[in-house]
């Protein structure tokens, strides 16, 4: 489990979070929505030791990772996959050796063994024949995929994603969507997704947090988001944000 | 008024960010200090980066070395021309290169060609999150990415000096019996001379100083690279001129106080 507790964080000047609370169950897939700049990669950044809070504490199961060290949080994230908004492929890298980084890492198998894993996490994803090709020459849902395979290749207990429908085309988006979804059925993982893509948050989570002004405004199901009567909720729900322009046109 | 002002308030900020940057360079090499036990993480990415700045640059550093010294032995023998015997020229081409213009043009060219590459590369992957990738899959980046290259730059850019002295010598040495009609052995009297060990190991140490400070430059302003693809390339020239400088201002003082150590 993944307890927040009183989390801030600011950049210069600028007040990011202020006082998140926030606790992730094992085994659910709870989905962060807010707008854009409301700071919901920086709490995930958070989550996985990346940036440093200003203050507060980031418990996970028994640990808060907020005092770690840099070793001890080493071994902390091992039990984490992440995945990046733009895939954060190694350029240099073929696809097999990227999946394969974090098994010969933290795994003392064979060549063999690593092969195969590397196999069967692209065939998880649905891209077995691209295994010797370099990032440069996948396509961006290609490149999430991979991003994925490469998460989960170690296979963590915690998953994280950024954003991981953005820039994609529907169809694209959805396959990305269903596959978030197998992972949580199949693999069991508890999974953390950042998104202002309210279809995704449906179809994926098993909890919806709403990220606004810096705090954790509100946090329910899938059925009780879509049933509140919040502004931002609703905002999110109909893309209020372009009606609100239109009535405004329409009043000048 | 308004711009007195401006320059008071911009001098204590300016200070602050150039201690900020020295802070930042300095933890750095902390860290890498540091990691130099993680030697599982940076011993394969070492062998890689050796390859990359020694045997890749070998080509235009031998081909820099020869043409410097051919030139080096035109200038000499026409200074030396009905003034001083042509022998001399051994010495001073020979002296000049191994002191000079191997090692200093050897660390000036790979810290354009070595330098400017790797601070592309670190910055590429800081500004795609490839570098946050590698800490999310518990790999310490630094160990990973900075330590191999300032290993290979200490190892390597030495190596490559003794190429480069080699190839201005025999350079330098060909050109001179073929212009002048001197004999390989009047050129060999010279060049014996005035040579003293110390003065090959001086340019060995000085080039080694200068394979560091070009590798840790590189990795300094590639690691904490910002601002995406301007900031890419805004990394890159930094690195490419800070290396230069450095270079420059390090012969000066390890001129000055490490050569007549050896005497």
């Amino acid at each position: 489990m993944i307890k927040i507790v009183n989390l801030h964080k600011c950049f210069s000047s600028n007040q990011v979070l202020r006082a998140v609370n926030l606790e992730i169950h094992d085994g659910e897939a709870t989905v962060i929505i807010g707008k854009s700049g409301s700071g919901k990669t920086v709490l995930l950044k958070l989550i996985i030791g990346l940036l440093p809070p200003d203050h507060g504490e980031i418990w996970i199961d028994d640990q808060n990772i907020v005092t770690l060290n840099f070793r001890m949080l080493q071994s902390i994230r091992r039990h984490f996959g992440y995945v990046f908004q733009a895939a954060a492929l190694f350029d240099s890298m073929t696809v097999a050796e990227n999946i394969g980084l974090g098994i010969k890492k933290f795994f003392n198998w064979s060549d063999q063994k690593i092969h195969d894993r590397v196999k069967e996490c692209l065939e998880f994803v649905d891209l077995s024949d691209v295994a010797n090709k370099f990032p440069a020459e996948l396509s961006g849902g290609m490149k999430k995929r991979v991003g994925i395979a490469r998460a989960i290749a170690a296979a963590p207990r915690y998953i994280l994603f950024d954003e991981p429908t953005t820039g994609l085309d529907p169809e694209t988006a959805e396959n990305i969507n269903q596959l978030i979804v197998r992972l949580k059925h199949e693999l069991k993982m508890t999974s953390i997704i950042v998104t202002h893509d309210m279809h995704s948050a449906f179809t994926i989570g098993d909890s919806i947090a709403l990220l606004h002004n810096g705090v954790i405004e509100l946090q329910g199901t899938p059925e009780t988001i879509r049933g509140m009567h919040h502004h931002e909720i609703q905002k999110f729900l109909i893309g209020c944000f372009r009606v609100e322009k239109i009535e405004a046109l329409y009043e000048k | 008024m308004e711009s007195t002002s401006v320059k008071k308030q911009s001098l204590p900020a300016y200070l602050e960010h150039v201690f900020a940057e020295i802070g930042k360079y300095s933890q750095l090499l902390w860290w890498s200090l540091r990691s130099l036990r993680d030697f599982s993480t940076y011993y394969e990415n070492t062998i890689k980066r050796m390859k990359f700045i020694g045997i890749r640059s070998l080509p235009i550093v031998l081909l820099t070395s020869a043409f410097v010294g051919m030139v080096e032995a035109v200038q000499v023998l026409y200074s030396l021309e009905g003034r001083a015997p042509y022998y001399l020229a051994g010495s001073v081409v020979v002296e000049s290169i191994i002191l000079e213009l191997g090692p200093v043009l050897t660390a000036l060219i790979l810290a354009g060609r070595v330098g400017a590459s790797i601070a592309a590369e670190l910055g590429t992957m800081r500004v795609t999150e490839q570098i946050d990738a590698l800490e999310v899959m518990a790999f310490n980046p630094v160990a990973y990415l900075v330590v191999p290259t300032l290993i290979a730059g200490v190892i390597m850019v030495p190596v490559l000096t003794i190429f480069a002295d080699a190839m201005g010598s025999i350079s330098g040495w060909l050109i001179s019996i073929i212009t002048v009609n001197m004999s390989s052995a009047e050129f060999l009297k010279g060049a014996r001379r005035f040579f003293l060990p110390w003065d090959l190991i001086y340019g060995i140490i000085k080039s080694a100083v200068f394979g560091f400070v070009i590798s840790a430059n590189a990795c300094y302003v590639g690691y904490f690279t910002t601002g995406g693809a301007e900031g890419v390339g805004k990394a890159t020239t930094r690195s490419v001129v800070m290396s230069c400088v450095m270079i420059l201002i390090l012969d000066y003082i390890m001129a000055q106080f490490i050569l007549k150590l050896g005497w």
